[in-house]
């Protein structure tokens, strides 16, 4: 009997210790919770960039892949602690209202509009976008929108603006989904669509999609690192949202970036900007 | 993959049986108790059959923001918190499915034991044998729904490398990748260990009845 008993309190220690040890680990902040596009996780890129952030920092990344309304919107409330986003306008606002420390430029690469092969609306070449727009409009082509507030939807919505025109809501699909869910959408509906380039690249293999515009001055597209500012009485981790935005705009960072993608897709998908002025 | 799938393992498994440890329970009050109450409970199972796992998902992840009522405990994005949200996916299933084991075996049979004289403790194990296979089946089938369930993983775990990237989540991801070779891959390993749980315990009811 007294053995049971010892058995049953030594399992009751073991039980306590462990716990004791798995509490400080969930209640540090020893976490950075990053909220980011869809682009930044579906073309691979943090799979490189945040382990080097983990690894020369101590800092361990919860990264959350939304579309860049959602991740705002997260920082608004403070539910993430540093944001990597791409809708200057958004942004902007966002810092106008007081709830980001401090926001710098990263990288950009480039929307492209893709559609079918045998370009109906023959838009193929067209010098600007909200030309390529109003084309699609007039040849009442079918178009695949993301429709969720991300990056990418706010930069289209801003082009049909510009064109003058909106698409036959007959034609126009919006997903509420990814890029690349969104691209193999346009892909089996033959339609077109706005993306950037990287995730386009990184899902071609899988499209039955060509690129029709590219290098149009303006479809480009910027990448900014935004720190949350905390909100009081509420769990952050300001000291690891600094220290990821000043990752991603060092030397490091950039290097890291420069060179992603040059061995899967022949080129890199970004351009490092930090350091450079917006 | 092998972390992915150990991960799934360890999530469903441990949300499963502590639901199991709850749900099992509360069936046996449901089907012996006296409690008028206990009609409500039967209710709440059965109308939870139909909890869609996003709308339990998002009730969690809402609670865990660290805008929400208990951001304090810093759990959102955790196996924890995964395990939690599917905890209450499947107390349900399991309760009911536990009920309807317990009911569709000789309810007399308590009565009969005792009417032959035997001892208490014996009649206690003749009944534990008696709806253990259905108890198995239950729990088994909770695990499963566990599994495969997608929308509260992502929304209470985020799909983090390394941290909360299980096989549903991680097979969202490559299909958004366009990566359909590696989400046939996770579906197949998915498929593989709910196969290998049904028959696990399809022998131990054999070994038992």
């Amino acid at each position: 009997m007294p053995n049971g008993t010892l058995m049953l309190h030594r399992v009751f220690l073991a039980i306590v210790s462990a716990l004791a040890l798995a509490a400080p680990a969930t209640a540090a902040t020893s976490s950075v919770i990053l909220a980011t596009t869809t682009s930044t996780q579906d073309t691979g890129l943090l799979d490189v960039l945040v382990p080097a952030f983990e690894k020369s920092s101590g800092y361990s990344v919860k990264t959350i892949a939304v579309g860049t309304g959602a991740a705002l919107a997260m920082g608004e409330r403070g539910d993430a602690d540093v944001l990597l986003v791409h809708a200057p306008s958004a942004e902007e606002v966002y810092m106008l209202k007081g709830r980001g420390l401090s926001r710098a430029i990263v990288m950009h690469n480039a929307f492209i509009i893709v559609g079918p092969p045998n370009d109906p609306a023959h838009v193929k070449g067209a010098a600007r976008a909200q030309d390529a727009f109003a084309a699609i409009a007039r040849a009442h082509a079918p178009f695949v929108s993301r429709g969720d507030d991300s990056g990418t939807n706010i930069k289209e919505l801003a082009l049909w603006k510009i064109a003058g025109t909106l698409p036959d809501a007959a034609t126009y699909v919006k997903t509420g989904s990814g890029m690349a869910d969104t691209l193999h959408v346009a892909s089996q509906k033959a339609a077109y669509t706005l993306t950037d380039d990287g995730t386009y690249l990184s899902q071609r293999a899988t499209l039955a999609l060509s690129p029709l515009v590219e290098d149009a001055k303006d479809l480009r597209n910027f990448y900014h690192v935004i720190v949350v500012k905390p909100l009081a009485g509420r769990v952050s981790n300001e000291p690891g949202a600094q220290a990821f935005a000043r990752f991603v705009t060092s030397p490091e960072g950039q290097s890291i970036i420069a060179t992603y993608g040059r061995e899967r897709f022949g080129r890199p998908l970004f351009t490092p900007d930090a350091g450079q002025g917006t | 993959m092998p972390a992915i799938a150990a991960l799934s393992v360890a999530v469903s498994g441990i949300a499963t049986l502590l639901a199991a440890l709850v749900a099992i329970p509360g069936a046996l009050w449901i089907v012996h108790g006296r409690s008028p109450v206990r009609g409500a409970l039967m209710v709440f199972f059965a109308a939870g059959l139909g909890l869609p796992p996003v709308a339990v998902g998002l009730a969690v992840a809402f609670a865990l923001w660290r805008s929400g009522p208990f951001g304090w405990l810093d759990a959102l994005y955790t196996p924890g918190a995964m395990a939690f949200a599917q905890f209450v996916i499947v107390l349900p299933l399991i309760g009911t499915l536990a009920v309807v084991a317990m009911r569709g075996g000789d309810t007399t049979l308590p009565m009969q034991l005792a009417g032959l004289g035997i001892a208490r403790r014996h009649r206690l194990a003749l009944l534990a044998r008696e709806v253990a296979p259905g108890l198995a089946a239950a729990t088994l089938a909770g695990f499963g729904r566990a599994l495969a369930e997608v929308g509260a993983a992502q929304m209470t775990g985020g799909n983090i490398e390394g941290q909360t990237r299980v096989l549903t989540t991680a097979t969202m991801l490559a299909v958004g990748r366009g990566d359909f070779g590696q989400a046939f891959s996770y579906v197949a390993v998915l498929l593989g260990i709910v196969t290998l749980a049904t028959g696990v315990a399809l022998t131990l009811q054999r070994r038992w009845a």
